[in-house]
């Protein structure tokens, strides 16, 4: 039985992969994650915008009261180092990296086109074995249209992949128009892979307060169908590998996101809920599922419920609503 | 041998060699020291190595006594050990100095000298706290400058080893301990070759150790003490030559030759002055300038203080004295002579008599100069000369004030000055907050650094911790740089605030040709016009030049906010022309690196686009060749102000304090309250606003207020009547106090410091538009004079009438007038709105002791003071004794009154019969638990009074005396209530075993820990109260301890009050707490948290670190009354709601644990972890004690 996959020119012995998220914290649970399974791990992301406004803030406590009063010039002592920036993260890299043999997968959100280069670099100096770029723009300018906000996408890919050469993967929302023929530029701007889909923070209202307030939900096994749909309609029309996330609770949803031509199925929220041991609950009953069915490997049933190779792909385009809806009545 | 040049304070300078030359340092904060004792902990945390190639042990105590005691048994074990102190905490090492010096032992305590707490407590410099250990038995050797700090710091280790008599090596308190300068440093190897090994071996062999047993430190009796006090002589006889031979090979090494006493002058001068510390720079700069008039004269720089050398001394004199002036910087009242004058006149006279006196006796007068960092200027040392000239000179005279009462002091010509022209002198005003001395020190160390320049950096700080005004003193130049005092007459001068056109003269300093750099917000073209009359005219006729530059917009487009530090440092490069412009930008861009680089790279970028920015910015301004202005400086009160505050207060707010003569000043320390009121600082961008729709009248934001500057009232509608136009008020929805009630919030906008803490508070918000509130801030400029005619028409309107207001609800507390108003704390502090509550809450009958901190510091600190006075002039008295009797002090408070209130009731039996039985026996038996029966008291005391004046009037049939004596004690029958304040290091630390001893006399005080868990105040360092794994000041690797639990270890008497709160966690149980705490007849003990600046946080959140702080169970809240004990109830109420989030969930919102992540991740978490599980620990444990009576009741009804 081999579920093994290939992703982002990496060997990985299973196809499950923890993604970008709180667990990958501590070293600790990525160990726990290759015992358990996993095939490589996605660090969780570094963002460009909070160091910088932790090295703001950080200056701005340890400045702002200085030189105030005769008695107390400072308020802290006068260290002279401090981690700042990404050193922490970096260093977290190495130490994943000392501690596990699966691939580490580091992820980045950037918010300068500087910023996007110059962190890549320092996390593929740091070790990891693969970037993945957690782009994200959220379009509230009412003056900036969807063709100026996807062409700063395709640069930050063709940036990032001239000035690191560790592969890339670049993990998107759904929000394109056109969601295939974003894939599909992302692939020319040289993508190594693409991750579909990222789920947004969505705030909420706070009636009590009238305040509007995060509330981070954590994804629900339908949420699998959005990126299983995509992922059948983009496999093999475009280079780049394809990675599922969103809603990947069992082996089920593993096999249906390989056959509709994952290579990788990345899982946070089940591996938050049930834990990281669940990882190896999910290869043992997909391996069961296979032996069962009879699939030697998932090279074996990687697409063939793609788009491209199902009876009826109209079931993935917008008929498929329609009969829905028909049956519905 | 090439040395390195460092540009640096005296305080580093001491403790750069104190480091390298000890094993064991014990330390404790004290102004202006605690920076040396911050050097060697930051240098132990980052393993830095002495000579031996050591880290050294760097130890905090809880008190100076406590670090002298540690010092003395390190010395014990054969340590070689320091410490570093000033002011009362040499004075309570003398003990241990007494011992120390009696068993002969090797040490050297670095003091940066400073006042004594007299009449006032004064941070600043001068000689009186070393001057109070001549008779220890030290050696005393006076640094007098930056270089000498490091010099002497060393020749006094190597002498201290080879005389094994203990060594003080001192130098004057902010004049040199902070004045930053060029100084060559010593490097290792100069260290090494003064040390002599073998000398600290032979230290080590004294060592106590059970291997070669001996006793030391025995009881003597009346047949051997004295022959064991005379054992030391020899090494005192020695100890002069033995210092000379130090110094002598210091030359060799170094090359800088010192002598015991240094003669600077004409060698045939006549007229010499003989003094000691940084004025003898300014005395020798003098000299300088008078021996090339030709006048006959020199001073004697007194090196080695003791032992004294009478032989050194009259050696260092010319064969040609005629007379000597003695300046002290000390006074000793009562003396027949100041200490240093004193021993010169010994010194002459033995000599004297012995025939051996190199001239004839000469006219000896003896002065006190620069008390407490008064300025000692050349035109000083001038008139001390003159003086001497005269057949009969003054003597005990001083200088440098108007002594005008017994005429002692000397007048001097302000005018005359000796400062080289070559040298560059500048001043640059500046706020605390906006970065300009820190930017300064770069710039002297830049100049320093890039030239072959003397250079010398002086900072003033005023003595508010918000928006306080700093003025920088910069000089460099070709010459050695000897001044010694602030400048007075600068070719540049720099306005880094627009606010301080108005406010202050700067160009009175002015020289002709001087140039003028005003940061402004007003277009160049229009800035003419924006300019005092004054200003105006300064420019025009001293044909100043003037460049402005914007750098608000600079430093906003650089995202620095208001910081325009950098902004006008580079400015300032390019005008003086120091360097060319492009290395210039290089070399400030370099300084940034280095300053902001271990702060991330985004800071230095933002800094450096800050200085590209600068020079596109600045412009020259043509001088028009007319005043045109008709603008005025404000006046520093309102001319309605009480006498003594436009005499004497104003003045001092003015900047003209040193103008104010003797006469003037209180005899015995003692000012008038309520001043604060009159220092109107208008230091808030912006200010809070009142929205009468949208307010739910709840009152939160008033309690929250640090600065008493927002305020609630209800009032009879029909006073509107009167009401200014934009005055703000609506229908008070409550009927607890009547019918036809208006409501009003008040803001005080010109003493605001717009922290924003009542915004943060306010739970009102517009249902329109959800980011309003019920108050919402706008600038505050616009709104200045209308609301300062509505604050004035609001204190008209009357205030509540207190025995309708149930006190313990927050609405209604919030009504009480607050006695305590407009304090100089910190923006946005965490403690004022505790003691502000107090003040609401007992503030006429309250007496308070305040432990030297914080809250003695907003609370007495000069000019003025926020305790206030309500209509009927009652309000808290309020006094200070020192930092480590507070307990004690405010327990002399309660005896006193107890004991006048006893004999004010005796002498009511007494004369009973005269005064009326009814009257006294109310008097004796009133019932004075609230608001109304403290009322019907007060009348009937009045009622008392009254009759006894007419007792005395009619003729008191020879009972007058004890008549009068009940008059003057009558007050006393009124219930007082006793404050006992102060914050965490004196609770915790340095007044822990006072305030142990006062909470178990049963007496009825009430003790407030204003807790910020560091030593606040003095910058930051760590408490016993400091949470482990927070970092501070003398931990700067992270505490590794447990928090003390203060409160647990008082609850133990069992009749002890204990109290634990946090306003921004429960303002109900805060204000219950303080309550109880007041009524409950015994000790009570309220630790209150208060965020604080050292927290690193945003202050108008920090409400929400005491939530976080209260949810994550670092901070219970919680009341121990023993009054329940009684009710046969669990004394103890745990009042927090559990561990609600994590430990960290709270301490990461602050920088002083974070601090510790970013230096030291892995033993971040451990201490974390640790922390945690401490919080585990303690919870169960307050749980426990909630749950025992709980459980003892359920046994009971079993039982039953």
């Amino acid at each position: 039985m081999d579920i093994s996959t290939d992703y982002l020119g990496l060997k990985l012995a299973s196809p499950i992969v923890p993604s970008a998220g709180p667990l990958s914290q501590d070293i600790k649970n990525i160990k726990l994650m290759e015992d358990s399974g996993a095939g490589a791990v996605v660090i969780y992301s570094i963002f460009e915008e909070q160091i910088e406004q932790e090295e703001l803030e950080f200056y701005h406590h340890t400045t702002d009261n200085m030189e105030n009063n005769a008695e107390a010039l400072s308020y802290f002592p006068a260290i002279s180092f401090f981690k700042t920036g990404p050193d922490e993260y970096l260093e977290h890299i190495n130490k994943a990296k000392n501690a596990v043999s699966i691939p580490v997968i580091a992820s980045l959100n950037g918010k300068s086109p500087g910023g996007w280069i110059e962190y890549a670099k320092k996390i593929e100096q740091a070790g990891a074995d693969a970037l993945e770029l957690n782009i994200y723009r959220l379009a509230t300018d009412v003056h900036k249209s969807g063709a100026e906000i996807e062409q700063s996408y395709i640069d930050i890919v063709k940036e990032v992949k001239n000035s690191i050469k560790i592969p890339v993967a670049v993990k998107i929302g759904p929000f394109f128009s056109s969601i295939a023929c974003m894939a599909s530029q992302l692939d020319k701007a040289g993508a190594d892979g693409l991750v579909l889909f990222n789920r947004f923070y969505q705030p909420d209202i706070d009636l009590e307060k009238l305040e509007v307030v995060p509330n981070v939900l954590l994804s629900t096994p339908n949420a699998m169908r959005l990126p299983l749909r995509w992922i059948a309609i983009i496999y093999n029309r475009i280079n780049a590998d394809l990675a599922a996330t969103s809603g990947i609770y069992t082996e089920k949803d593993v096999i249906k996101m390989i056959m509709a031509g994952a290579k990788v199925t990345q899982m946070l929220s089940c591996l938050l809920k049930f834990g990281i041991s669940h990882i190896s609950e999910v290869i043992t009953q997909l391996k069961n599922w296979m032996e069962v069915n009879e699939y030697e490997s998932l090279n074996q049933m990687r697409g063939s419920m793609s788009y491209k190779n199902v009876a009826d792909p109209s079931q993935f385009e917008r008929a498929n609503y329609m009969k829905e809806l028909n049956s519905y009545r | 041998m090439d040395r390195k040049k460092v540009t640096i304070d005296g305080n580093e300078a001491a403790a750069y060699v104190a480091y390298l030359t000890n094993e064991v340092i014990a330390i404790y904060p004290i102004t202006p020291s605690s920076n040396m004792g911050e050097w060697c902990d930051a240098w132990a945390a980052v393993n830095k190595k002495n000579i031996w190639d050591e880290v050294p042990s760097v130890s905090e105590l809880q008190s100076e006594g406590g670090a002298s005691g540690s010092v003395h048994g390190a010395l014990q074990n054969g340590a070689l050990t320091t410490t570093f102190t000033a002011s009362q905490g040499l004075l309570l090492m003398i003990p241990n100095m007494f011992k120390i010096a009696g068993e002969l032992t090797s040490t050297v305590f670095h003091v940066s000298a400073r006042s004594i707490a007299a009449q006032a407590l004064s941070i600043f410099g001068d000689h009186s706290d070393v001057m109070s250990t001549r008779a220890t038995g030290f050696a005393m050797l006076c640094s007098n400058s930056v270089q000498e700090v490091m010099d002497f710091a060393l020749i006094s280790q190597a002498s201290t080893l080879e005389a094994r008599v203990p060594f003080l090596h001192f130098f004057d308190g902010f004049r040199t301990s902070h004045e930053v300068m060029k100084i060559e440093q010593l490097n290792l190897d100069d260290v090494k070759a003064m040390i002599d090994e073998n000398l600290v071996i032979a230290h080590r062999k004294r060592a106590l150790s059970p291997d070669h047993p001996f006793i030391r430190g025995t009881a003597q009796n009346p047949d051997v003490y004295f022959q064991g006090r005379e054992t030391v002589n020899k090494f005192y006889i020695d100890c002069p030559e033995i210092v000379q031979r130090q110094m002598d090979k210091f030359a060799k090494i170094v090359g800088r030759q010192y002598h015991l006493f240094d003669y600077y002058g004409e060698p045939d001068a006549e007229r010499i002055i003989v003094m000691m510390g940084s004025g003898a720079e300014a005395a020798e700069e003098t000299v300088d300038y008078l021996t090339l008039k030709k006048e006959k004269i020199g001073v004697v720089k007194v090196r080695l203080y003791r032992p004294f050398s009478i032989d050194h001394f009259i050696n260092a004199l010319p064969k040609t004295t005629k007379s000597i002036a003695i300046l002290d910087r000390t006074k000793e009242p009562g003396a027949s002579g100041e200490p240093l004058y004193l021993d010169i006149v010994n010194a002459i006279s033995e000599r004297y008599v012995s025939g051996t006196l190199p001239f004839s006796y000469p006219k000896i007068i003896g002065g006190r100069y620069g008390l407490s960092s008064k300025e000692f200027t050349p035109a000083m040392v001038k008139t001390v000369f003159d003086e001497l000239k005269k057949d009969k000179p003054k003597n005990h005279f001083t200088v440098g004030i108007i002594e005008d009462v017994t005429n002692s002091s000397l007048e001097f010509d302000h005018s005359f000055s000796v400062e080289a022209e070559e040298t560059f002198k500048g001043k640059f005003y500046g706020l605390g907050s906006d970065g300009t001395v820190g930017a300064n020190k770069n710039s002297i160390k830049i100049i320093g650094e890039g030239t072959d320049y003397f250079s010398q950096g002086y900072f003033v700080y005023d003595s508010k911790k918000s928006g306080s005004t700093t003025t920088s003193h910069l000089r460099f130049g070709p010459k050695k740089i000897k001044s010694s005092y602030l400048i007075d007459k600068a070719n540049f001068i720099a306005c880094h605030q627009q606010v301080f056109l108005e406010k202050m003269d700067m160009l009175k300093d002015g020289i002709e040709g001087a140039t003028f750099l005003l940061n402004t917000t007003v277009p160049k073209e229009e800035v003419w016009d924006s300019l005092p009359e004054k200003t105006q005219k300064d420019l025009i006729e001293k044909k100043m030049k003037l460049f402005v530059i914007d750098g608000y917009k600079v430093a906003s487009e650089a995202g620095m906010g208001q910081r325009t530090n950098t902004i006008m440092q580079t400015c300032f490069f390019a005008i003086s022309k120091i360097f060319p412009k492009e290395q210039a930008i290089e070399l400030i861009k370099k300084s940034i690196k280095k300053t902001y680089g271990a702060k991330g790279d985004k800071i230095v970028q933002m800094n450096f686009n800050a200085v590209d920015q600068s020079l596109a910015n600045l412009f020259e301004v043509k001088i028009p060749e007319k005043a045109t202005s008709k603008l005025q400086f404000l006046p520093a009160v309102s001319g309605n102000a009480p006498e003594f505050v436009l005499d004497v207060t104003a003045k001092i707010i003015a900047g003209d304090g040193d103008l104010i003569p003797v006469s003037k000043m209180p005899i015995d320390g003692t000012y008038p309250s309520g001043t604060a009121q009159w220092e109107k600082r208008n230091i808030a961008l912006e200010v809070p606003v009142f929205d009468s729709e949208v307010c739910i009248q709840c009152n939160k934001c008033v309690i929250v207020c640090p600065h008493a500057s927002i305020r609630a009232k209800i009032y009879d509608e029909k006073l509107l009547a009167n009401a200014p136009a934009a005055f703000k008020h609506t229908k008070f929805k409550a009927k607890d106090y009547g019918d036809n009630l208006a409501y009003t919030i008040q803001v005080a906008v010109e003493d605001c410091t717009g922290c924003g803490i009542c915004i943060d508070v306010c739970p009102a918000k517009n249902k329109k538009e959800t980011k309003l509130k019920a108050i919402n801030m706008a600038p505050q400029l616009p709104l200045r004079d209308q609301e300062r005619v509505n604050w004035d028409f609001f204190l008209s309107l009357p205030e509540v009438d207190r025995r309708k207001v149930t006190t313990s609800a927050i609405k209604d507390s919030q009504f009480l007038q607050p006695l305590f108003e407009f304090s100089g704390a910190c923006s946005g502090c965490g403690e004022t709105p505790y003691v502000k509550l107090v003040s609401q809450l007992f503030g006429d009958r309250m007496l308070v002791a305040n432990a030297t901190g914080c809250s003695s510091i907003y609370g007495g600190n000069l000019p003025t003071t926020p305790w206030s006075i309500n209509n009927d002039g009652r309000g808290p008295a309020w006094s200070n004794s020192l930092f480590e009797d507070n307990a004690e002090f405010g327990l002399g408070y309660r005896l006193a009154i107890d004991n006048h209130n006893t004999h004010a009731k005796n002498l009511l039996k007494k004369f009973s019969a005269e005064i009326g039985e009814q009257l006294v026996d109310s008097l004796l038996n009133a019932d004075q638990k609230n608001e109304a029966g403290i009322y019907e008291q007060r009348e009937k005391v009045g009622l008392l009074k009254s009759k006894i004046s007419g007792l005395l009037n009619t003729g008191a049939n020879g009972k007058s005396d004890d008549l009068n004596h009940l008059l003057s004690l009558a007050d006393y029958l009124v219930k007082k209530s006793v404050w006992i304040m102060g914050g965490d290091g004196w609770a915790y630390d340095i007044g822990y075993g006072g305030l142990d001893h006062v909470l178990a006399s049963g007496k009825n005080v009430n003790v407030l820990v204003l807790d910020t868990e560091v030593y606040s105040n003095t910058g930051g360092q760590m408490s016993k109260s400091t949470p482990k794994g927070a970092v501070a000041k003398f931990a700067a690797g992270g505490k590794t301890m447990c928090k003390k639990d203060l409160g647990l270890m008082f609850m133990s008497y069992g009749n002890v009050y204990v109290a634990k709160v946090a306003l921004g966690a429960s303002d109900v149980q805060t204000v219950r707490a303080f309550i109880e705490a007041e009524a409950y007849d015994g000790p009570s003990l309220i630790i209150a948290y208060s965020h604080c600046i050292a927290h690193g946080i945003d202050m108008e959140k920090g409400l929400h670190d005491q939530k976080a702080a209260v949810d994550s169970g670092h901070w219970q809240l919680y009341r121990f009354n023993p009054d329940l004990t009684k009710e046969g109830k669990n004394p103890f109420k745990l009042e927090s709601k559990g561990l609600k989030i994590p430990l960290k969930d709270y301490t990461y919102m602050e920088t002083r644990y974070k601090m510790l992540v970013k230096s030291n991740p892995e033993v971040a978490e451990k201490l974390m972890e640790q922390a945690q599980q401490d919080v585990n620990v303690k919870w169960k444990q307050y749980e426990q004690l909630a749950l025992a009576g709980k459980e003892e009741k359920q046994i009971n009804n079993i039982k039953s």
